[in-house]
């Protein structure tokens, strides 16, 4: 009767590193297996192509055939006609009215899903992001049958005898555009919003008040200022992806359309056969949009007690909806 | 002169002893109920001008609660709150004449150190020179003046503390409430702070309404303690008063170290009161009725309890056992002894004393140090 038994189960040999073990210690080599996909993904996908589009923004265009000669014509042409700052003002006419209409459907939104609804707070906060997951192209279409001569709308006006004739003026015009595209791009304007009114501690407001700031006070001193990060993301998002959106526009816009840049752009490469002056239209929508990108980050950084997480986001998102 | 003098001090000190006497928040009844969980539970309190009063108990003991009903984050159920007589608890809290410090200090992070002081006195539109002043000064007060620009995200926990309490303070409430203000400190700087508090408090002369869990805090620093127990008052009284005479076993476990002995009351007379324990019969005092028969118990702290070889001498209770472990503390040493029947006792004795492990002991104590309670 021994006072300890010996275990029956032989102590384990000292494990020697693999091969595989050293290669995994050496963190740079992990970073670059990591890495290579993604970063391969990406040059392929996106850098190469806008390398492309830039070089031949500098080709001429000579007797309706692309020559590989390096010429600023584009440019030239682009600049020295009033038809394409035009369009690129016009887009952004239409893209500020969006962020506008966006922002004051999205604020207040945010603003009760955070501090007010208290019960089923994921579920109405999905019943506003689910429709991102609808087809955008069935989301605009949906408009044209809304908003149509003999569309849903008209209907219910002829069958009210608020009107006799089907009124015209809603398809096809800039407004109808404005419209489609604010009901599109309201999620994504109302998500950073959402995100940072929700990182808002409640003690914050409660000290507000408990010096003696009313609720207004409390929401213009303390609310609105620590939300201004997530509006400026919000207002970036809904900017720039309706200054670059061309479906809705080719859908619902009409003669409007014609004025929007993307489609510009859309009708260089395709039936005017001028894919240089198409590609320089796109590098200066590009550098207006990546120029709007910086100074936005720039200005959330000077709000330096928001996270940095708002600005990340809308790089990327910015940069896919360029990328048409 | 010596006449005027001697007369402004009498009226002085009347008066000040006036506005002590005078409770400065009542709490009639409070009652808070989140669906059927009462979480204060019909709580009736005196609060009395430039008292340091704390409430203390653990967490889910509805502290807090009461803390953030005073202060009107939280509307009572029922029950009523009276600032000087007149009843608040229907105001909102930017129209009471409180302040809170918040337990993880809820400064604003888009404004300098500066700014969050000035906040209150902007809210009241205090005029912007008298404002730059009390801020000036408030700053002084919690010694932070060359860091007004900064804000909040640079400085250290402490001084993130003592900006919360200048940004309260500044205010000059009649009261302050104090939600665990010093919890997410380091236990150096706690200590510090904690005479720091209660200097400050004593020199302001404001009433200082302060909640914590710790209990050592809260002897350090009351002049009342209420320890709370699921949404009641346990008990009520100085820290000396809860710790000498704990009104219950709940009270007397919950504050400080103590030594709690199970027993039938076999006599009860005049607060004096018989325990049979086992085969021993033990004496203490005791506040509570005891009836003959019931089940009570006896708590006598490990610094009242001394080894002795040979009887007890008169006037002390004494209990035999075994030496079970002695362990170095510094200051004490402290003594685990087995009775007979498995309970153990914990006794601090001088650091230099000798025991061996096994040996047997006969613990004695004053009847006077040991109380009876019931639960």
């Amino acid at each position: 009767m021994s006072a300890i038994e010996t275990p029956r189960v032989p102590t384990p040999a000292i494990a020697r590193p693999t091969w595989l073990d050293r290669v995994r210690a050496r963190p740079n080599v992990r970073t670059a297996v990591a890495a290579a996909l993604p970063v391969g993904f990406v040059t392929v996908l996106l850098f190469v192509p806008y390398v492309l589009l830039l070089v031949q923004s500098f080709w001429r265009l000579k007797g309706g055939a692309i020559t590989h000669e390096l010429t600023l014509e584009n440019y030239q042409r682009l600049f020295g006609t009033e038809l394409y700052p035009n369009t690129i003002l016009f887009s952004a006419g239409v893209a500020i009215r969006v962020t506008l209409f966006s922002l004051l459907l999205a604020f207040p939104l945010a603003y009760l899903l955070a501090f007010k609804v208290k019960r089923h707070k994921q579920l109405m906060y999905m019943a506003v992001i689910i429709p991102l997951w609808v087809s955008y192209l069935v989301r605009a279409y949906a408009w044209k049958i809304i908003l149509g001569q003999s569309g849903i709308l008209n209907g219910l006006l002829l069958s009210t005898g608020l009107i006799d004739h089907p009124l015209t003026f809603l398809l096809y015009s800039r407004w109808a555009v404005i419209l489609a595209l604010t009901h599109i791009y309201t999620p994504f304007t109302l998500m950073p919003i959402y995100a940072v009114l929700e990182a808002i501690p409640p003690a914050l407001k409660e000290a507000s008040q408990d010096l003696y700031a009313n609720r207004w006070q409390t929401f213009r001193r303390i609310i609105l200022p620590l939300s201004l990060p997530g509006v400026l993301a919000g207002s970036t998002f809904a900017f720039v992806l309706s200054m670059g959106d061309f479906l809705a526009p080719q859908l619902l816009g009409g003669n409007d359309s014609a004025l929007m840049v993307s489609n510009l752009v859309w009708s260089l490469f395709g039936v005017a056969y001028n894919w240089p002056l198409g590609a320089a239209v796109s590098v200066i929508v590009l550098l207006l949009t990546i120029s709007l990108l910086w100074l936005s980050t720039q200005v959330e950084k000077s709000m330096n007690y928001a996270g940095e997480s708002a600005s990340r986001d809308r790089r990327e998102v910015g940069m896919a909806g360029r990328g048409v | 002169m010596t006449n005027t003098d001697a007369s402004l001090d009498l009226d002085k000190l009347t008066r000040r002893h006036e506005t002590f006497t005078m409770p400065i928040l009542e709490l009639r009844r409070l009652t808070k109920r989140f669906g059927d969980f009462a979480a204060v539970d019909d709580l009736s309190l005196e609060i009395a001008a430039g008292e340091f009063l704390t409430l203390l108990g653990a967490s889910g003991s509805g502290k807090t609660t009461t803390l953030r009903m005073i202060a009107g984050f939280e509307p009572p159920t029922s029950g009523d709150i009276l600032m000087a007589g007149i009843p608040i608890a229907a105001l909102p809290p930017f129209k009471r004449d409180i302040n809170t410090v918040f337990q993880h200090y809820a400064l604003f992070p888009h404004m300098s150190v500066r700014e969050n002081i000035a906040y209150g006195l902007r809210m009241r539109r205090v005029p912007t020179e008298e404002r730059e002043e009390r801020v000036g000064k408030a700053l002084a007060m919690v010694k932070l003046e060359q860091l007004g620009a900064r804000s909040p995200r640079q400085l250290s926990g402490g001084q993130q503390q003592r900006v919360a309490l200048a940004r309260a303070l500044v205010n000059r409430p009649r009261v302050l409430l104090l939600d665990e203000p010093l919890g997410a400190l380091d236990l150096k700087l706690r200590k510090e702070m904690q005479l720091e508090l209660k200097h400050l408090q004593t020199h302001l002369g404001i009433t200082f309404v302060y909640v914590t869990h710790d209990q050592e805090e809260a002897l350090t620093m009351s002049d009342r303690i209420v320890l709370m127990r699921q949404g009641r008052i346990a008990q009520v009284g100085t820290p000396r008063d809860l710790y000498d005479r704990p009104a219950s076993r709940y009270v007397a476990d919950f504050i400080g170290e103590t030594n709690l002995l199970p027993g039938t009351v076999v006599e009860s007379a005049g607060g004096a009161v018989a325990l049979r324990m086992g085969g021993v019969t033990l004496r203490g005092l005791s506040d509570c009725l005891l009836a003959a028969g019931s089940e009570a118990w006896l708590t006598v702290r490990p610094e009242a309890i001394a080894l002795s070889d040979g009887a007890a001498p008169a006037g002390h209770n004494a209990v035999t056992g075994t030496v079970a472990d002695a362990v170095y503390a510094g200051s004490a040493l402290r003594v685990h002894v087995t009775l007979p029947g498995g309970r153990r006792l914990v006794a601090n004795v001088p650091s230099g004393t000798v025991t061996t492990p096994g040996a047997p002991v006969t613990l004695t104590w004053p009847i006077e140090q040991g109380r009876c309670v019931g639960d």
